[in-house]
């Protein structure tokens, strides 16, 4: 300890400063999303929201204390929708998200740790994923399906797993190749347990980073879906909903109704950009360790 | 016996090894000295089942070997020790981690890595330290008790002792003669530094001969390859 607190004191711009700078960002990112979360899970149970009622009286307000992100074009709070619709976006962001790792990453797995021609094999198919349009590839997903949140995560699901594929895959053949594998097998692992010992607790970086990525980009899809109307049902409170239905209103000057949804897509997606890089550098064992040698 | 008939192996179109032959008898050390680069670790590659050659034959105790990698259940038979131990453990794993994971990999009782890691002179604030926490002779010292946990019959230093310190490899050493004796398993010592080879195996020496290996001339002493017994403390003086 005595070490390190001199060596601090004689580098403070390695370890002092440089450390602490980034934790306000991590921490400022960390407090917006706990804010939205908390928000998202509260206010449904405080306030019920009726997704069919209009109340033309109140139709196209600008934000006021009693509306403060102003109502829609047919009276409803675009306040109370806006978290209603962050709710929906966050659980089919986030669903969609695991489930797209999960998929590419036991495909990349298979594909690494097995090689030859069952590599081979699979990453002919990822280049087959990877060839067809992905939007489109999706809005083809969701017509099969009524509108709904599942048919939107299905889709956001089977359109991007092939990024975590080829992620894991190519760090698998790194993998593969260390010494230590080598190691581990010369001390008799057999391969399921040099996949659970070796192989997936250097790929956990990796897949979490790719999963808190791939949240914003499935939050994307799903609005893109609900604003071409192929998504959510349109009576349903959704990010893209609110933003398609929004487009309308902007033409008669009444910018609040795109505005606040639009920005509740940026800032978690910010937020969870930032806390990536976090989640990231943390889970470098060196990172952990305050013993310097 | 641990047995290598005209192994041959390729990368591509670069032809790493071409014909050699090599055997190692149970109680013996045989040193194979070579430049760098001339295919000594992956020969070592080859005789510890990791590498399948293009061509050639290993045997074990007279029995041939079919499979490799996880295909090859005598893979335990043989330990072995990598040049550098930055790249022969997992990052993420504690000094008693690396120790115990063969133990646990064969289901054996892992209070042995605590004796392992004791006959190192791994002392116990040392076992929950990660790699980065320890210096490259404190982690070859883990190194080395891994690939004595199951105790093989034959076992591989591949430059086990390079950029290590004078006291280490004394150390390192010193434990590994003490282990042949005690179990009479066979150990092939490879490195660069013929003088150490010379003081470790009494002179036992095989030199990297193009493509394959020949006698070393003008050896310390010249050793007929029985399971002779050596005192570690000649290498003290290194």
């Amino acid at each position: 300890m005595a070490i390190s607190q001199s060596w601090r004191r004689a580098w403070p711009g390695r370890s002092g400063r440089r450390a602490r700078r980034p934790a306000r960002r991590h921490r400022l990112a960390l407090g917006t999303l706990a804010v939205l979360v908390l928000a998202v899970v509260l206010v449904p149970l405080i306030v019920q929201l009726d997704q069919q009622l209009v109340d033309l009286r109140a139709a196209g307000l600008p934000p006021s204390p009693a509306h403060p992100f102003g109502t829609d074009e047919v009276g409803r709070d675009v306040l109370i929708r806006s978290i209603y619709g962050l709710r929906v976006s966050l659980v089919v962001g986030l669903v969609a998200a695991v489930g797209s790792v999960v998929i590419g990453g036991l495909v990349g797995l298979a594909a690494g740790a097995a090689g030859g021609l069952a590599d081979r094999i699979l990453m002919r198919v990822v280049d087959g994923f990877n060839s067809l349009p992905h939007l489109l590839f999706g809005v083809f997903i969701v017509a099969l399906f009524a509108p709904s949140a599942t048919a939107v995560i299905v889709s956001v699901a089977v359109t991007h797993w092939t990024t975590a594929a080829r992620i894991v895959r190519s760090e698998v053949l790194s993998l593969r190749g260390r010494p230590f594998v080598d190691a581990a097998i010369s001390g008799g692992s057999g391969r399921l347990r040099v996949v659970r010992r070796h192989f997936l607790p250097n790929l956990a970086p990796q897949l979490l980073l790719a999963t808190v990525l791939m949240i914003p980009h499935a939050i994307w899809h799903e609005t893109a879906l609900s604003f071409l109307g192929l998504g959510l049902p349109a009576h349903l409170a959704s990010l893209g909903n609110m933003i398609n239905d929004g487009q309308r209103s902007l033409l008669a000057g009444d910018w609040w109704s795109s505005l606040f949804p639009g920005l509740l897509i940026v800032v978690p997606t910010l937020a969870v950009s930032a806390l990536a890089q976090y989640v990231r550098d943390r889970a470098n064992p060196r990172w952990r360790s305050e013993l310097m040698l | 016996m641990l047995e290598a008939t005209g192994i041959a192996v390729s990368f591509g179109r670069h032809r790493v090894l071409d014909g050699v032959t090599l055997s190692v008898r149970p109680g013996e050390v045989l040193g194979l000295a070579g430049p760098s680069g001339c295919g000594k670790s992956t020969l070592a590659r080859v005789l510890a089942l990791l590498l399948r050659p293009s061509a050639g034959a290993v045997a074990i105790d007279g029995r041939a070997v079919r499979g490799w990698r996880h295909r090859a259940p005598q893979r335990t038979s043989i330990g072995l020790i990598f040049q550098q131990p930055r790249l022969a453990v997992d990052p993420r794993f504690t000094l008693l981690d690396v120790i115990a994971e063969p133990l646990r990999a064969t289901r054996r009782p892992v209070d042995r890595a605590y004796r392992l890691a004791e006959e190192l002179g791994l002392t116990s604030e040392l076992h929950g330290r990660r790699p980065h926490e320890v210096s490259d002779g404190q982690l070859q010292r883990a190194c080395v008790a891994r690939a004595l946990a199951l105790e093989p019959r034959y076992l591989i230093c591949d430059e086990m002792t390079t950029m290590l310190d004078a006291s280490t490899q004394a150390h390192l050493v010193h434990r590994i003669e003490a282990y042949r004796e005690r179990t009479g398993a066979g150990v092939l010592a490879i490195s660069h530094d013929a003088e150490l080879l010379d003081r470790w195996t009494g002179g036992n020496v095989r030199e990297w001969d193009g493509g394959g290996t020949r006698k070393r001339e003008g050896g310390a002493r010249e050793q007929d390859g029985g399971a002779e017994t050596r005192s570690p403390s000649a290498l003290d003086r290194h």
